[in-house]
């Protein structure tokens, strides 16, 4: 019952959303947001005394092909789900004091991603997953094609072919695994356990590592990404890098590991290499970024690099440490591609050259800026640093010197980032900022809640570790090859 | 049986009907008939087991079976979705629309005998029926030079065509001695080695394959959809094709399954042509009929890899994908031809705007679009599965890896109408959609997303 609301709820409020007019949409999607906010945390205090049990949704759907609506919530998910339900509404918030073309039609898609996304976590029927995911990307296009920046038709029809392009080929492989269960099912617990020879697992493996590498994006699938993240209007953006591409991390932990284990045998050391290359390259070409939405696509490619890694390391402190670091990554990604959209509503650019002394106009503003930004360079006591300390051990466990290069992202970080701040919130006033209001109260509630968050998850980190602990470990179990 | 007595019956009575000058009252009272026609076929399905109609010297001419039922209950509901857009369409033709509706309704009856035929004698005579019928539909416009060279284009290469087609015919009745599907099965797979059956089977193929449109049988299918009237080119891409596909993978599976061996190495190659070419050459259409003409090729790639997996389940697969092309195609027209109407424009230009001035219409031209393209959850996706999974199922793990990249290939000529929709601007006023347009609209629509969402029912229906 639990999970068919959470699931369904979203879907609802997109409706009435819809139906509610121009005028109230925002508000109403606001208190539609906020309640499903209310259920995924009703939900997870019946987590923690129940355990995963009560969630578990099992109906027959489709009878041949055999495809069942099968929904269970176990500690991986029920993060990935909370921090959905926990970002929408501080999406929602951040467009208030913005004026939004056709604001019914642009909130009610944001809330049917929302609903598309809970599907993807809760998903445990191959082709249910799938058709969440597939259903994931129409909402997104459609907010970064009709709200989006000038340069926006091309750019997102490349982001949509190109992570399209991935999903059929893991549809390929979803139908190959089909047929080599004998059971005939999309049933993850039998897809968990089939014998696949390892030459098949081989191949098997790219059909669903391209879909998800493209998604995450994982060098050198990533072309379409700063580019897509630059012209989708800031609420996609933070959609796109606060959870879509967690869908990609998820799934490889859910998906990819123990579904083919010898082709993670085989393939995995290459795909962490891949992983770190794309730490370094995408760190470096951040420093180079003039564009403050660029800079934060590219540390977030950056960042996204070593949460793959640390789940290629396949150890439980790698899977850890990707957990905790998906959280962190959403949070801190949102409030930060807030922060650029705040400096843009009140100067007109995102180009660093032309700013520089925020800090004395709006002070509230930068502190709060700060400590988001410190949360991402992974500053110790934020949430940041204990993703990435967890995912370095985990990586160092599997390759040392693997790890010493991962370990560049936190220095790279804290140049680039910290270089950021200095030019656009410190020093002479620039030319493009002749006045800048602090904050408004929905700009002032949303950052609180981040920072809240960044502090209170770098502080204690426990509750997080221990809900993910059990469905991880049961990922390693399977992925770990006799 | 009896739906094809009372089709033909109704045909006649759209001539009568002329002449007792009721003309106000034939689109209600051919809706109505294939209504009845619809729910007589219906009442058939629970008859046990297959009927078999002899010809004189009772041999088998045809089969009335739960294929060609499905198959006949689809294609006279689509018929019923045509029908419905005729009024508004020929509402400037003062003569000769009772002759243009006859014609049509015997469209359907040329299609009725497709899907029941059990003899190649059968499987002619519908082929031409259906065939005929729509040489005179395409060149209907007779004031309209471009229908004038649609209707002779097709003229002239569809009887070539059909010529092939009846010299196969005689030479597999040379090789087996008969017109009979299960004869000629049972001749084929007692392994005699006849050169004369596999000239003849390739033969009756390559006419199939003009039929169907596949590359590269497939030149005439552009300039025949752009040329005809609007309304015939919905016909001939959803009605006529379903059920020449439908024929083609009767024959395919009861009457020449013995060599299938041999034909499947001949149709891997054409469907994997059809699949690339079919896709790339749409991507550069600027003509929103010959982009429908060239998707329409691409789709009978993936339903010619429905005919090559000649398992009973593969036309279930079948008739599901038929289901789901034919609903997101007549969908697509019928927002279409209104705004070509009122726009008097038939390039993707036409569409400008439309997201705008009529938010109705551009959304649900929007998941027509998505379901010919293949997005989850709407039907066009799970045809795609059903057609991908029986397909690797028999074997042809290549081909349907060329199906599944020809298909994000496809993704991009179908989101330039989206686009066209959203992000472009126009100064021409809304368009006003008559009533049984919308509503078309709205059933074909609300229908691909219950078979997508709630396609219980049917995928199991064979």
């Amino acid at each position: 019952m639990m999970t068919l609301l959470l699931l369904f709820v979203p879907l609802v409020s997109a409706l009435v959303v819809y139906l509610a007019g121009q005028k109230l949409a925002s508000k109403v999607a606001l208190g539609l947001a906020v309640v499903e906010l209310a259920i995924s945390g009703i939900a997870l205090s019946m987590y923690l005394k129940e355990g995963p049990e009560p969630f578990y949704v099992f109906h027959e759907w489709i009878a041949s092909p055999k495809i069942s609506f099968h929904l269970a919530l176990d500690g991986l998910s029920l993060l990935l789900v909370i921090l959905t339900n926990l970002l929408i509404p501080i999406i929602i918030l951040s467009t208030f004091h913005r004026l939004i073309p056709n604001a019914k039609s642009y909130f009610a898609l944001i809330l049917m991603m929302q609903f598309a996304l809970v599907g993807v976590f809760m998903a445990m029927d191959g082709l249910l997953y799938y058709i969440f995911w597939e259903l994931a990307l129409i909402p997104i296009y459609f907010i970064a094609l009709r709200w989006g920046g000038p340069n926006r038709v091309p750019v997102t029809l490349k982001f949509f072919i190109y992570t399209l392009a991935g999903s059929l080929l893991m549809l390929f492989g979803f139908i190959m695994l089909y047929w080599y269960n004998p059971q005939q099912s999309f049933d993850i617990r039998e897809l968990y356990n089939l014998a696949i020879s390892g030459s098949n697992q081989s191949w098997l493996f790219w059909m669903f590592f391209l879909a998800f590498a493209i998604k995450i994006p994982i060098v050198p699938f990533h072309t379409w990404q700063a580019d897509t993240y630059r012209e989708a209007p800031t609420q996609g953006t933070m959609l796109l890098s606060g959870i879509m591409l967690k869908m990609g991390i998820y799934s490889l932990l859910r998906w990819l590991l123990p579904i083919v284990p010898l082709g993670v045998a085989q393939w995995g050391p290459l795909a962490i290499t891949l992983c770190v290359v794309g730490i370094m390259y995408a760190s470096i070409i951040a420093i180079k970024q003039d564009n403050i939405k660029n800079l934060l696509a590219y540390s977030s490619l950056a960042h996204v690099g070593l949460i793959s890694a640390g789940v290629f390391a396949i150890n439980l402190h790698g899977f850890q440490g990707s957990v905790v670091q998906m959280l962190a990554h959403g949070i801190n990604v949102v409030g930060l591609f807030f922060c650029a959209d705040i400096i843009f509503n009140r100067t007109n650019t995102l180009s660093i050259d032309g700013l520089g002394g925020i800090r004395n106009l709006a002070p509230k503003f930068s502190t709060m800026f700060m400590v988001i930004l410190l949360g991402s360079v992974a500053l110790p006591l934020t949430n940041g640093f204990i993703g990435e300390f967890l995912l370095l051990y985990g990586v160092y466990e599997y390759n040392i010197w693997l790890s010493a290069f991962a370990g560049l992202t936190i220095i790279l970080g804290a140049v680039y980032m910290l270089r950021m701040y200095k030019k656009v919130m410190l020093g002479n006033t620039g030319t493009r900022v002749q006045s800048f209001p602090d904050l408004y109260w929905n700009e002032f509630l949303a950052l609180g809640i981040i920072v809240v968050l960044v502090i209170v998850m770098g502080l204690y980190p426990k509750p997080v570790l221990e809900i993910a602990e059990p469905a991880l470990q049961l990922i390693l179990d399977k992925t770990i090859v006799q | 049986m009896y739906t094809l007595i009372y089709t033909c019956c109704l045909g006649l009575l759209c001539l009568v009907g002329e002449i007792l000058n009721l003309r106000k009252l034939l689109i209600p009272m051919i809706l109505a008939g294939l209504a009845a026609i619809f729910v007589v076929n219906c009442m058939e399905w629970d008859a046990a087991g297959p009927v078999i109609i002899g010809g004189m010297d009772m041999s088998h001419m045809m089969r009335v079976d739960s294929y060609s039922i499905a198959f006949s209950g689809l294609s006279i509901f689509t018929a019923m979705l045509i029908f419905a857009l005729t009024g508004n369409f020929y509402k400037n033709e003062e003569h000769h629309l009772s002759d243009y509706l006859a014609i049509l309704v015997f469209v359907l009856t040329g299609a009725l005998v497709l899907f029941s035929f059990y003899n190649l004698v059968m499987l002619f005579l519908g082929i031409e029926i259906v065939s005929i019928s729509l040489y005179v539909m395409a060149g209907s416009r007779r004031q309209d030079i471009r229908s004038n060279e649609a209707g002779f284009k097709y003229f002239l290469m569809g009887s070539f065509a059909s010529a092939i087609l009846l010299f196969g015919i005689t030479l597999i009745f040379g090789a087996t001695g008969s017109f009979e599907l299960d004869k000629i099965a049972a001749f084929a797979s007692s392994g005699t080695d006849s050169t004369l059956l596999h000239i003849g089977a390739l033969l009756v193929i390559s006419g199939m394959l003009f039929k169907v449109a596949a590359v590269p049988f497939h030149f005439w299918s552009p300039d025949v959809y752009e040329g005809s009237p609007s309304l015939v080119t919905v016909m001939m891409s959803t009605l006529v094709k379903v059920a020449f596909f439908a024929a083609f993978f009767r024959l395919m599976s009861v009457g020449l399954s013995g060599i299938h061996d041999y034909t499947s190495d001949i149709l891997s190659l054409v469907a994997a042509l059809t699949l690339i070419a079919g896709n790339l050459i749409a991507l550069s259409q600027n003509n929103f009929k010959r982009l429908l003409a060239y998707s329409g090729i691409s789709h009978a790639g993936y339903m010619l890899l429905a005919v090559l997996s000649i398992e009973n389940e593969a036309s279930s697969a079948l008739w599901y994908y038929g289901a789901a092309y034919v609903l997101a195609t007549i969908g697509a027209f019928a927002v279409a031809i209104p705004v070509f109407y009122f726009r008097n424009d038939e390039t993707i230009d036409a569409f400008n705007g439309l997201g705008k001035k009529n938010p109705l219409q551009a959304a649900f031209l929007t998941i027509s679009m998505l379901s010919l393209a293949g997005i989850p959850p709407l039907a066009g996706f799970l045809g795609k599965y059903y057609i991908f999974s029986e397909a690797i199922r028999s074997g042809y793990i290549w081909l349907t890896i060329v199906a599944v990249l020809a298909s994000i290939v496809g993704i991009y000529y179908y989101f330039k109408v989206i686009l066209a929709m959203y992000t472009k601007d126009t100064v021409e006023p809304e368009v006003k959609s008559p009533m049984l347009y919308t509503v078309v609209m709205i059933v074909c629509v609300v229908l691909s997303l219950l078979l997508g969402v709630w396609p219980g029912p049917f995928t199991n229906l064979l």
